[in-house]
Formats: C-alpha cells, structure tokens, sequence
C-alpha cells in the first residue's frame, strides 16, 4: 500500500448459516477477492443491531456489508426480513448524517454462493474506493481530535473493542 | 459550614432551573443544607469569583446546558476544577438535546439563518465577530465551535440526571439523597450513575395496552382520529419513542395522550439511541418486500428528528459531516 492509494477498511458482517460458510468456501475454493473485508460471523442477520454499522463507521471503517440468508431461507424463519428493514431505515438515517448509504449494502448469499459472495465483496471494495474516505471525525472536526487526545472515556476505543467483538459474537 | 452548592447554565433553554424551582418547597431544603456560592440564572456572580476559589471546594455542581462555544467550555472545565461532584444535569448536558440538533448544519449555515433570513431585517449584512474595537478597548464576545457537545466530551463527569427537563420529582429525590450524603446517612452511588431515572424503558410505566404489534402505516398522531387512549400508541402506527427511552417520567406523555418523543434519553444498555429505535421501529414493519418497506418508512418522514431528537451530539456519529467539515 503506497501512501497516495486508499485501501477502505470494510467490515462484513455476515450469518452463520449462510454467507459466512459462502465466504469459508470462497475461501476453500481459492476463489480471489479484495483483502479489504474484516468479517464478523453472528448468528443471523437479525442480530445486526444497527449500533454495530454506527460504531464501525465512527471508528474508521470505510463501509460495512451486510449479509444473510436469501429471503425466505433463513434460519430463523424470517429474521432476515427484520434485517432488511432496519438496513432500509438506517440508510435513511446516514443519509440524513451526510454519509452516502451506498457505505452500508446488503447481500443475501446462501453457503453454496461462495462465488457470489467474493465478487460482491470485491464490487462492493471499488465502490467504497470510489466514494474514498470516510474517516468519520478524524480529518474534518478539530474538537473532536482534540476529544480523542485527551483521552475521554467515550472515545477510548481500543480498550472497549475487544468486549464489543466479544458482545457481536454472543 | 454548610457546603457549597453551584448551578450553571451553558447552551440550554432555562428549563432545567425552572425545574429545580418546580421542586416547590424543597428548595428551601438546598438553601438550607448547603451554601449557593454560583448560579447565575438566580443571583449574582462573577466568574471571577469562581475562578478565586479552591479546588474541590464546591461540593455539588449541577450543570446544564451542552458546550456550544468557548466559553461554556471554559466555564464546564473551570467548574470541573472547583468542584467535587460534577453533575451533567438535564438532557443539553448529557446527550446535546435540541440544541443538538444544530450539528446537522455546518456552523456558518446557523450564523446565516439567524442574522440574514426573512425573519430577520439586517440591510448593512452585519455579523458578529468574536472581538470588535471600541474606544473604551477590545470586546470579545464568545466564538461558536463546529459542534456542539455533551459536558462530557470536555470534563469528566461523575452523575448524569437525564430529562428535558429532570422530572421535579426526580430532583427532589436526588436532593434528598445528597443531603442524607452530606449528614452522613447516606453513600453516593457509583461514579457515572445515571440517577434520577427508573432502570427500564418508558414503556415499562406505560400503562397502555400492548399486543403483538404489526404496523402497515407510520402516521403522524395528528392525522389520526380518534386516538385510541388505551391502546400502545406505536400499535396505532404513530412512531412512539418509548422502547429506547429511559423510564423516570412516569410516561408522562403517552399518559397525556401523545407520544414519547425520548427526552429522557437512552435507557440503560443503550448505546446509541437512533440504532435502538431503528431497530425497534424496523421490527414492527409488516412488511417484507423492499418497495413496500420504503413506502411505510416514507412515514417517518424526517428519520433523524425522529430518533435523535434528543440524543444526536451524544450519538456515535456525532454530527452530520459537513457541520465536522465547516
């Protein structure tokens, strides 16, 4: 990575039963697709609390993908229809915050659609390049440097991320 | 000597000290336990005489208001310096309440609609500036900051008493308590407790009717008619704040008929109020087709009024990114 190109940082967040076995058999298939995704395996898109979208984006992350199980076919009978919805009001919401909703996108992927999966994490990648940073609070606000400088307890991220991967994956 | 009380207001409305006043005759109680050495909305002081005192020697500091210009930050870390236990007292202080609001707009936008829209007559474009020279010496007046912010993105603070404004019974008790504190009857409860508040949602003291719900229309609780007044109002399709909301009110407003718009901010375990509503709203939605989820959303027509009404400075975004970039 040279200094002038722009990797985004891209966190997946994907189910289970689905998408993250189509990610492991993209994975097993030695299929290729862009190193940018950090996944986050819950037990069903359902489980996406929209507070996970908000924190990743606050805390550098460039976009977030959601996947799940196709309509229909999920594993808990319909909590990827619940899914949906949220992602359709919170797209509203960052919209209304100044972020382009096209930063969080939603793919349905069964665990068969290895292929399917590396090529929209790959497509979704360029998209997100072509939007560039987002580097929520970090370039644009001086008070808010000013808050990560000293340390308030709200910010002190780091410390507090482990419990909150640890709180996704429960 | 009886210890030293303070109250201040930074961007705030006056509300939250008109119910400390609602507190009737228990504000007689204040006065008569402690010393009231600052509150300027009440009697005279000087900043000056603040900054003259000793560290730590006012005891309790009820500060309201959110940190909208350098000055309120000055005053916010000086009376964090003088005071034992600093109190973000009041919705402004904690989450950013309605001034709040102002982050969705760069800070050049507010100076324009206040000084150069229909409303306001300014013929010679005039705006103000932070210092201006006058034959007597240099004026300063205090300069607006690209964001607003809760107190305690500047200090660190040790109670948060939520509310717009704090319920007077709420304030009552807290009062009580400090008092029984001071004489020895009582312990303080943890550093940053959220007090004056129940430890559930709204909903939990709201004694309308709830059933399985199933919305296919958000409206607005104007254009319904009639309300029914038994039945939970997020039922009849009119988006109700309460499943995010912190209880303490005694569901004030649903019992009045109208919903709860989340003054009292996050309930316990919420970390971003918005992403608990979205989820709340999101899961009532009978619906599952995307077309037909978007024309129920279309309901809602102003998303972030209506889940960060009061919460958008103290929500993980913050502020809307051009209000960062101005």
């Amino acid at each position: 990575m040279t200094h002038n190109t722009f990797e985004p940082t891209i966190i997946g967040f994907t189910c289970n039963w689905c998408s993250y076995r189509a990610a492991d058999l993209a994975g097993t298939a030695r299929m290729k697709y862009a190193p940018n995704v950090r996944l986050i395996r819950m037990m069903c898109s359902g489980r996406l609390d929209p507070t996970f979208v908000l924190r990743a984006l606050s805390e550098g992350a460039d976009g977030v993908m959601i996947t799940g199980c196709h309509p229909g076919e999920c594993h808990y009978i319909e909590q990827n229809y619940k899914a949906l919805r949220r992602y359709l009001l919170l797209k509203r919401v960052l919209k209304g915050m100044g972020i382009e909703p096209e930063r969080v996108k939603l793919v349905w992927a069964s665990a068969a659609e290895g292929a399917k999966f590396a090529a929209e994490t790959t497509a979704f990648v360029e998209e997100i390049r072509k939007l560039g940073p987002l580097s929520w609070g970090k370039d644009e606000g001086g008070g808010m440097k000013d808050e990560i400088k000293n340390g308030d307890s709200s910010l002190t991220i780091h410390a507090e991320r482990s419990s909150f991967e640890k709180e996704v994956a429960a | 000597m009886k210890p030293k009380f303070a109250m201040y207001w930074a961007a705030s409305c006056g509300g939250c000290e008109i119910a400390v006043l609602n507190t009737h005759e228990k504000i007689l109680d204040v006065d008569a336990n402690f010393d009231v050495v600052f509150w300027p909305v009440a009697m005279d002081a000087k900043y000056k005489d603040v900054e003259a005192m000793e560290d730590g020697s006012i005891l309790l500091t009820l500060f309201n208001g959110s940190i909208r210009n350098d000055e309120n930050e000055h005053i916010a870390k000086l009376l964090r310096q003088k005071s034992k236990i600093l109190v973000a007292f009041g919705s402004c202080a904690c989450e950013g309440c309605i001034p709040g609001l102002a982050n969705l707009s760069p800070v050049g936008d507010i100076v324009h609609t206040a000084f150069n829209t229909l409303t306001t007559d300014n013929p010679h474009q005039i705006y103000p500036r932070t210092s201006f020279d006058v034959p007597e010496g240099e004026l300063h007046i205090p300069k607006l900051e690209k964001v607003l912010r809760p107190l305690d993105h500047v200090v660190d603070v040790d109670y948060y008493m939520p509310g717009c404004p704090p319920e007077s019974h709420q304030i009552a008790a807290v009062i009580d308590l400090v008092i029984k504190v001071v004489k020895g009857e009582a312990e303080l409860p943890p550093k940053g407790a959220t007090i004056g508040v129940g430890n559930s949602t709204v909903c939990d003291e709201c004694p309308r009717a709830r059933n399985v719900k199933t919305i296919r229309e958000f409206k607005r609780i104007q254009d319904i008619a009639p309300v029914d007044p038994n039945l939970c109002l997020l039922e009849q399709g009119i988006p109700c704040n309460g499943p995010a909301t912190c209880s303490g009110c005694n569901a004030r407003c649903p019992n009045a008929g109208a919903q709860c718009i989340g003054c009292y901010g996050p309930a316990q375990g919420v970390m971003d109020y918005g992403a608990r509503l979205i989820t709340a709203f999101s899961s009532v939605i009978d619906a599952t087709e995307p077309q037909e989820i978007e024309r129920i959303l279309d309901g809602i027509p102003d998303p972030i009024g209506q889940v960060y009404r009061f919460n958008l400075a103290g929500s993980l975004l913050k502020a809307n990114r051009n209000a960062f970039k101005s």
